[in-house]
C-alpha cells in the first residue's frame, strides 16, 4: 500500500493534477510530521504507518498552503471526514482538493472527486470506540460535584496555548471568539475562569461539527482529556437527533426530544 | 564559594528546614503523567527520572497570569491599589541548568528600559536549587548555546548526582550559601570530584556567533516559508520555553472595579501583531516563525548580549506537529 | 442577615415571552421582581456565550425563554435554539456547572400568567439554592471581591 501511495502522489504531480501532496514524513525522535512534496522524486519520503495519524486537513485552509497551489491530502477517514464538513461548510470545493484515501484497512483509495469521497466515508459508521464510551460513562457516573472537581482540576495547568484549537482543522476561523474583546467573552488569563469558559467554547462551536480525530488532545503539551467534551457531544448528538448527513446544529426536527423546556 | 556533598537521605530534612524558614518550594511533580513545578511540602513528592519538566521553571518569576493593580472609581475618583503582587520567598528545586540559565535571559528582559518590579522582586526572593543533567535526549543542545550539562550559571546552589549516596552541592551564591548554612549538619566538605563524569553527554552542535552573524542577512530568504510550512501557530513552544517573555495586558471588570493582570502571549499567534487599522505586519505564519527565531538568536543577543534561547528542547518536544527548533537552525546554517 | 435574594437574568424573544412580560404587567398579574430582562430578536439569537457571561458576572440563574414549536417569527429559529439547548446543558452538566439554575421555557405573547409562573418558580427554587459563587469565583477579580465584601 505504501508503494501505491507513492505511486500515486507521483502521479498527480506529474500531471499536473495537483501541485503539492500533503502526507506523512519520518520526523524527529519516531515521530512523524507533515510533509509537503512539490516534486514527484520526493513522494519516495512519503511513508504511513499507524504513527501517522495527524488529521493533515488542518493545513487545507492555511492561506500559505492554499497559496502553493492544488493539494493532494493523503487521508485516512477522519481526514475524509473532515474534508466532508469543510466542504458542507463552503471552506473547501469541489475540485479545490484531491484526496488519497486510505482505507481502515490502509488500502490505497481512489475517488474521482471529493463527492464520491464523501459517499465513502458516509457508509462508514461514525461512532467512539468503546473505550471512548467507557470514558465519557465514566465521568457520566459521577456526581455533579466530583464533575465539577474533575474538570477544575484537569483544566487548571491549561496555558490557553490554543494547541487544541490550531491543531483542529474545523477550527479554521480567522479571528476566533476568544479573541473578540468587545465584549471580551472569555477572559484571556488563563485563571480558571478563563480556562473553562474557553473549553465549554470550544466544545460547543464544534458540536455536530467534530469527527474526534483526536488532534486536540495529541496537541496538548498537558495531554489534557479536553476531547471528552467533544466525544460527549458526539454521544449526546448521536442519542437526542439520530444520525445525520449534514451537521446536527445546523438541522433540526420539529419533534426533537426534551424534558426541561416548560 | 565552596563545595559541598549532601546525603540523598538529607534531602528530605532539608526539605523540612527550608519550609520551616518560611520558604515555599517548588519542584519537579508528576500530576496525571507529565511532569510540572508545583509546590510541594515535602521532599518524597518531588518526581525523578525525567529529562524535563513540560513547562519550564519561569513561572516561578513571571506566571502565566499575575496580578498588576486593581483599579475602583468611587465618586470622581480613580482608586489604584499597587499593593496586592508580593513576592512569596521561595526556593526552586530541581532547575536544570539550561533553566537556571534561562532566568538570566529574563531578568536582562525585565531590566531593559525600565525595571520591571515585578519580575525584579520575584527573582530576588526566589533561590535556585539546580540539578545538574544526567540525562539528555536528542532534543536538549545547551552545549550550542553557551550551555552545559552542569552549568553552575543561573544555580545559587547546584546538585550533580555523583554517586547512589550522595549529591556534589556547589554553592554558588550567597542565597546558597544560606541554604547550606541553615542545616550545615546536613552538607560534608566534598573532596577531589570529577563533576564532569557524572554528567549527561551533550554535544555542541552548531556555531551560536555563526548563527547570529548569518541571519540578518537571511530575513527576505524562502527557506522561512519552507520551514513553517506545517506550523500551525499555536503558541505551545512560546509558553514552554524557558526564555520567552511576551505577555498581554488585561483588564477585567467588574461594575465600577477592576483589575488589570498580566499574562503570556506568544509572537506564534496570529493577532500578536494585528493593528487596529486591520493591518497585520505578520500577516503569515512564516514571518511569526522567522519573527520566534530571529528574536532569539539575532536581535536579543544584539540587545541584551544573550542569545534567546538556552538549549532545552522544550518547544521541539511539546511542539504538535514536530517543528524541530535544533534540526531547523542547522538547515539554517546550511542555507545559501 | 437579610434571606438572600437571587438575581436572575433573562434572555428572552421580542416576538412572545417579551409581549408575554408585558401582558403580565398590563394584567397587573404581581410577580418576584429578581429577574433582569435581556430582550433579544429570537431564541436562535441566544448565544450560549450570553448564558456563560450572565453567570460570570454574578447570576444566581438564568431563564432562557421564546416562542413555542411552531409559532417562531423566523419560521425555525427555535426549533435552531431548542438543539442548541439540548446540547449545551448536557455539556455543562457533563463539566459540573449547576444547571438547576438555567431554565428553559415556551412563553407567548398571549401567556402573562405564564411569565409570572415561570418566574415565580425560578427565584423560588434558585433561592433554594442560594448564591452561585462556584462559577464566577473562579475568576481572581470575583473571588477576592467577595472575600473583601464579606469582611
Amino acid at each position: 500500500m505504501l508503494a501505491k501511495m507513492r505511486q500515486k502522489a507521483k502521479d498527480l504531480l506529474s500531471s499536473g493534477v495537483v501541485s503539492t501532496v500533503i502526507g506523512y514524513g519520518e520526523g524527529s525522535g519516531n515521530r512523524v510530521r507533515a510533509l509537503f512534496i512539490r516534486k514527484p522524486d520526493d513522494a519516495d519520503k512519503l511513508i504511513l504507518d499507524e504513527r501517522c495519524v495527524q488529521n493533515l486537513a488542518v493545513y487545507l485552509t492555511k492561506r500559505e498552503v492554499r497559496a502553493l497551489g492544488r493539494p493532494a491530502v493523503v487521508a485516512r477517514v477522519p481526514v475524509m471526514r473532515t474534508i466532508q464538513q469543510l466542504m458542507f461548510e463552503k471552506q473547501v470545493a469541489e475540485g479545490e482538493v484531491a484526496v488519497i484515501g486510505i482505507s481502515p484497512d490502509s488500502q490505497v483509495l481512489d475517488f474521482p472527486d471529493l463527492k464520491s469521497m464523501a459517499e465513502y466515508v458516509s457508509a462508514i459508521p461514525f461512532e467512539l470506540s468503546a473505550d471512548e464510551k467507557a470514558a465519557v460513562e465514566k465521568l457520566e457516573k459521577m456526581t455533579a460535584g466530583e464533575r465539577w472537581n474533575f474538570w477544575l482540576d484537569v483544566l487548571s495547568g491549561c496555558s490557553k496555548c490554543y494547541a487544541c484549537r490550531q491543531s483542529c482543522p474545523l477550527c479554521y476561523c480567522e479571528r476566533c471568539t476568544v479573541e473578540c474583546n468587545q465584549p471580551q467573552w472569555v477572559s484571556v488569563p488563563s485563571h480558571g475562569l478563563g480556562n473553562l469558559e474557553w473549553h465549554i467554547m470550544r466544545a460547543m462551536h464544534l458540536a455536530g461539527r467534530c469527527v474526534n480525530c483526536g488532534d486536540c488532545f495529541r496537541a496538548c503539551p498537558l495531554e489534557i482529556p479536553l476531547n471528552l467534551l467533544t466525544q460527549k457531544i458526539i454521544t449526546d448528538i448521536a442519542d437526542k437527533f439520530g444520525g445525520a448527513d449534514e451537521y446536527a446544529l445546523n438541522a433540526f426536527k420539529p419533534d426533537d426530544k426534551e424534558d426541561f423546556i416548560r | 564559594m565552596g563545595k559541598k556533598t549532601i546525603n540523598v537521605d538529607s534531602l528530605g530534612e532539608l526539605f523540612h528546614k527550608i519550609k520551616s524558614g518560611g520558604k515555599r518550594i517548588l519542584a519537579p511533580v508528576e500530576k496525571d503523567g507529565v511532569i510540572l513545578f508545583g509546590e510541594v511540602a515535602s521532599y518524597p513528592e518531588v518526581a525523578t527520572g525525567y529529562i524535563q519538566t513540560v513547562f519550564s521553571a519561569k513561572e516561578a518569576v513571571l506566571p502565566r497570569f499575575e496580578e498588576i493593580l486593581r483599579f475602583s472609581s468611587e465618586g470622581r475618583d480613580v482608586v489604584i491599589e499597587e499593593e496586592s503582587n508580593k513576592p512569596v520567598p521561595t526556593v526552586v528545586f530541581g532547575v536544570r541548568p539550561c533553566d537556571a540559565k534561562s532566568l538570566s535571559v529574563i531578568k536582562a528582559v525585565f531590566e531593559r528600559d525600565y525595571p520591571d518590579i515585578f519580575v525584579q522582586s520575584k527573582i530576588d526572593s526566589t533561590t535556585v536549587i539546580g540539578l545538574s543533567c544526567v540525562n539528555s535526549d536528542e532534543y536538549c543542545f545547551c552545549t550550542s548555546v553557551g550551555g552545559a550539562p552542569g552549568d553552575t550559571a543561573g544555580s545559587d546552589l547546584l546538585l550533580t548526582r555523583i554517586n547512589d549516596a550522595n549529591y556534589l552541592a556547589e554553592i554558588i551564591t550567597e542565597k546558597g550559601e544560606s541554604i547550606v548554612s541553615s542545616a550545615p549538619e546536613l552538607f560534608s566538605e566534598a573532596g577531589n570530584v570529577d563533576k564532569d563524569r557524572h554528567l549527561a553527554q551533550v554535544n555542541r552542535q552548531f556555531d551560536l556567533d555563526e548563527l547570529e552573524k548569518r541571519l540578518p542577512a537571511l530575513f527576505e530568504s524562502p527557506l522561512w516559508a519552507g520551514q513553517s510550512l506545517r506550523c500551525i501557530g499555536c503558541g505551545a513552544c512560546s509558553f514552554v520555553c524557558p526564555s520567552c517573555t511576551c505577555f498581554d495586558i488585561q483588564d477585567e471588570t467588574d461594575g465600577a472595579r477592576g483589575i488589570r493582570l498580566r499574562c503570556w502571549d506568544s509572537c506564534g499567534f496570529a493577532q500578536f501583531t494585528l493593528h487596529t487599522s486591520g493591518h497585520n505586519p505578520r500577516g503569515v505564519q512564516s514571518k511569526r516563525w522567522r519573527q520566534r527565531i530571529m528574536h532569539k538568536f539575532s536581535y536579543q543577543p544584539g540587545e541584551l548580549g544573550t542569545a534567546g534561547c538556552v538549549g532545552c528542547g522544550r518547544c521541539s518536544r511539546a511542539c504538535p506537529v514536530d517543528m524541530n527548533i535544533l534540526q531547523h537552525i542547522k538547515d539554517i546554517l546550511e542555507a545559501r | 442577615m437579610s434571606e438572600f435574594e437571587p438575581k436572575i437574568i433573562a434572555f428572552v424573544c421580542n416576538w412572545c415571552t417579551y409581549a408575554g412580560a408585558d401582558l403580565t404587567g398590563t394584567s397587573r398579574i404581581k410577580y418576584a421582581s429578581n429577574v433582569r430582562i435581556v430582550r433579544l430578536p429570537c431564541t436562535g439569537r441566544i448565544d450560549f456565550m450570553l448564558l456563560m457571561k450572565a453567570f460570570s458576572r454574578g447570576a444566581d440563574g438564568v431563564i432562557v425563554s421564546g416562542c413555542h414549536p411552531n409559532d417562531c417569527h423566523y419560521t425555525s429559529g427555535n426549533f435552531h435554539a431548542r438543539r442548541r439547548w439540548i446540547v449545551f446543558k448536557s455539556l455543562l452538566d457533563f463539566m459540573g456547572i449547576d444547571v438547576r439554575r438555567i431554565h428553559f421555557a415556551w412563553v407567548s405573547a398571549a401567556e402573562g400568567a405564564k411569565w409570572a409562573e415561570v418566574v415565580n418558580s425560578v427565584v423560588n427554587d434558585v433561592r433554594a439554592l442560594g448564591p452561585y459563587d462556584g462559577y464566577k469565583n473562579l475568576a481572581p477579580i470575583a473571588a477576592d471581591w467577595r472575600i473583601q465584601d464579606a469582611g
